[in-house]
């Protein structure tokens, strides 16, 4: 395995456990669900692709191995974790799970409520 | 050099899974355990790729893609389930 490439491979994981790490600290510390779901859905999936392109890559160097499976998991992760993001937010949403307090804009309501008086 | 990069990214991940798991066990609303729950998932792909290259073998490289098509999965189900009340509709005996 050359050398430069296991450099790439290890900034790459310590890149994506990092990201991972700064995922949980926004769980554990944002205030409400939204802003919860916004660090989840987007560090987690950065993280995640970075530590599967650094797998790709070592088994790619060092065995000779194309996996594909990984890339298409990559691929895989990176359309459908936003939009997961997103169904659960809508969800959250409409089942009346309440804004952080001190959130001073809801423009979802103002536009359901002028769709509903035109309805 | 290089597994001890490996173990300290293993121990960074399983860190962030016990912060998610505690989200989960408090989270005040369902949403909350259900966004924490499809981190976790999303962890977990992470442990795998992490240990098969810990391991150093690739017979393992499936279930990542396999973890990944499952959290969707039942993250979508959940928040169907959250909005609508049924997760399968029966439109058609209406």
């Amino acid at each position: 395995m050359i050398e430069i490439s296991k450099i790439i491979v290890a900034i790459l994981i310590l890149l994506g456990a990092f990201l991972s790490l700064v995922t949980t600290f926004g769980l554990l510390r944002l205030p409400d669900v939204y802003t919860r779901n916004h660090a989840a859905s987007k560090a987690a999936t950065l993280g995640i692709m970075s530590i599967m392109l650094g797998t790709f890559i070592y088994f790619y160097m060092e065995h000779g191995h194309f996996n594909s499976r990984v890339l298409l998991g990559i691929l895989f992760v990176f359309f459908t974790a936003p939009v997961s993001g997103h169904l659960i937010s809508r969800a959250a949403y409409n089942s009346g799970v309440k804004l952080w307090d001190k959130s001073v804009r809801d423009d979802l309501k103002k536009a359901r409520e002028n769709s509903k008086s035109t309805r | 050099m290089f597994q001890i990069i490996i173990a300290i990214a293993l121990v960074c991940i399983s860190l962030s899974m016990l912060g998610l798991i505690y989200r989960v066990i408090k989270g005040p609303s369902i949403p909350d355990r259900v966004i924490a729950l499809d981190a976790l998932g999303i962890n977990l792909i992470a442990v795998i790729a992490l240990v098969s290259i810990f391991l150093d073998t690739y017979a393992f490289l499936e279930v990542i893609l396999l973890l990944g098509i499952l959290a969707f999965i039942g993250t979508v189900a959940m928040a169907k389930y959250l909005e609508k009340g049924v997760i399968i509709e029966h439109d058609r005996n209406k």
